[in-house]
């Protein structure tokens, strides 16, 4: 018997299928994974140090920064913490606008996953159809926003604004003809001989065992488990809307690619609603003088309201002591922040519970025992962002 | 009420190891004695009424002074009866932790990443390496006495010119 020998490669860090700076050390029998050890950290800026030293207002520019495909999810997450911290109420326009701007923004980072994963295994055309498309969306918050990455729009009590004249004619115009898009990419994909051969039983999950992983969004649901912050834990008035959460049989690659694309028709429809009932009203709290500036003409005319301005601006506000957690149901899965205060004018201890991070954690699960050929597809399955793995 | 009954089964089956409940802005908190941890965090898991099965967070927290200096605290949720709850456990500095990584593995990554924040040990973890920062890496940065700067941000990069070295170089 010849002796059996192991050959051990590295993947990355800068490999274009690990999205980012992902290092995978692969221990390999032939073409059959042994042992995957992921290497992260790359890109740790110690946002949650940086946290600490910064008032509540200024630590929300931080949380763009996390997962850069979704900025006005994470800013959401945060303010929705800081909030149930504050215990202040917020209007119900502001509320429909957040829920109108994140699933743009769950769109958005569907079409950049579709397209990065469909380019990863080799099909190219869908990148320009889903680019095509998310063009659109970064355009119509740019409007809003005023920026395509990192929007910090939402703030604590409500928006940093109202929206334009011009915004809800888009948002109606996109709503109406992205349904037709998504077909499209369905006609490249779905029943693409290709796509199923890459993609059916690779890295298949069971419902328990991404449990156990403590695995959430996509991946979670395409193995048959209904879990969904937004049905689970409703905030923003999400139970408002009418919209159904898919779930997936297999929990392979192959699923967690129809989950999302079910998802994006789900988070259309969610848009569509929110567009067609948004009340008229303030988009900030008005019983929060402290937390919320007053509005720029306020500025202009009254001495006091200026100096309350400077005041949140310089020294931000003081909320109660206590410790809270609030979590959303990001584009990745659960984005959650666990907040301590202390009584001061800065988080004693802000602590982010990333989606990414957890689901990476059942990589190796996922791909030991497969051919090498199929890390990629696993990987992007997963849908990670390493800014919001490494913080 | 489901997050009362976790607390009274809990208080009913390890009357010693809990000390305390706080609810605050509609999220249940039981404090937990260390010693029981893994004990009571596998019943909260098992337990057929409560069936804590999902491990969605583990946070460490560092008062800096107070004693025990720091705290851990697992945030549970239950994908059947769809409630949440925190469990908190004091730890004094240099004191470790029982692993849960056996009973949820989500656990094995988050705790690596309390102890390589915090430098609070997991006993019996089966792979306690640092996560986020290299192996070479001193303190731990989330400590409230580690400096926001880090601890050679003013000391000069060691740059080695290749005259120093002594070789030639080719004009």
């Amino acid at each position: 018997m010849p002796e059996k020998r192991l050959m051990t490669i590295n993947m990355g860090p800068q490999h274009p299928a690990t999205h980012g700076v992902l290092r995978l050390l692969l221990e390999l029998d032939g073409e059959i994974i042994v042992k995957a050890v992921p290497h992260i950290g790359y890109l740790h800026r110690g946002i949650e140090k940086l946290a600490e030293s910064m008032t509540y207002p200024q630590a929300l520019t931080l949380t763009d920064r996390l997962d850069y495909t979704s900025g006005l999810s994470n800013n959401l997450a945060y303010c929705l913490t800081v909030e149930k911290l504050l215990d202040i109420k917020i209007p119900q326009r502001a509320q429909y606008l957040r829920v109108l701007l994140a699933e743009l923004q769950r769109i958005a980072a569907h079409l950049l996953w579709v397209a990065t994963h469909a380019l990863d295994l080799g099909a190219m055309t869908v990148l320009f159809y889903a680019f095509r498309d998310r063009e659109t969306i970064l355009e119509t918050m740019e409007l809003v926003t005023g920026a395509r990455l990192t929007p910090s729009f939402i703030r604590i009590g409500g928006l940093a604004a109202d929206i334009p004249d011009t915004f809800l004619p888009r948002v109606k115009a996109f709503v109406e003809e992205f349904p037709q898009r998504v077909d499209e990419y369905e006609t490249l994909l779905t029943e693409n001989i290709i796509w199923k051969k890459r993609t059916q039983n690779i890295s298949p999950m069971s419902g328990e065992e991404c449990i156990n992983y403590g695995v959430t969004g996509p991946v979670l649901r395409a193995s048959g488990v209904y879990y969904d912050v937004r049905k689970a834990y409703p905030y923003s008035s999400y139970e408002d809307f009418d919209f159904e959460i898919p779930l997936g049989k297999n929990g392979d690659v192959y699923d967690r690619y129809l989950v999302r694309l079910k998802e994006m028709r789900q988070s259309n429809r969610i848009v569509k609603q929110a567009a067609e009932r948004l009340p008229d009203g303030p988009v900030a709290a008005s019983d929060a003088p402290l937390v919320v500036p007053p509005a720029k003409e306020e500025v202009g005319r009254d001495i006091a309201a200026l100096i309350r301005h400077f005041k949140i601006m310089e020294e931000g506000f003081k909320p109660p002591r206590g410790e809270v957690y609030s979590s959303i149901e990001s584009s990745k899965g659960e984005l959650g922040f666990y907040l301590v205060s202390d009584g001061a004018n800065k988080p004693f201890r802000l602590r982010i519970r990333p989606p990414s991070f957890v689901n990476l954690g059942a990589l190796p699960k996922m791909i030991e025992g497969q051919m090498v050929a199929d890390v990629v597809a696993a990987i992007g399955s997963i849908d990670i962002v390493l800014g919001e793995i490494d913080r | 009420m489901v997050r009362c009954m976790a607390y009274d089964l809990l208080k009913e089956k390890f009357p010693e190891a809990v000390r305390g409940v706080e609810e605050f802005r509609g999220e249940t908190t039981v404090t937990v004695d260390k010693g029981q941890l893994r004990a009571v965090l596998k019943f909260l898991k098992e337990s057929e009424t409560l069936l804590y099965d999902l491990l969605v967070d583990l946070a460490g927290v560092d008062f800096g002074s107070g004693s025990p200096r720091f705290l851990v605290a697992y945030l549970l949720h239950s994908t059947k009866f769809n409630n949440r709850l925190r469990i908190k456990i004091r730890v004094a500095e240099g004191a470790a932790l029982d692993t849960v990584s056996d009973i949820w593995k989500a656990a094995d990554w988050l705790e690596r990443e309390v102890y390589d924040m915090f430098g609070i040990r997991f006993s019996d973890h089966p792979d306690l390496r640092r996560i986020l920062l290299t192996d070479d890496f001193v303190g731990h940065p989330l400590r409230k006495d580690f400096p926001l700067k880090g601890v050679d941000f003013d000391k000069p990069f060691p740059v080695c010119l290749e005259e120093e070295k002594g070789n030639q170089i080719d004009a």
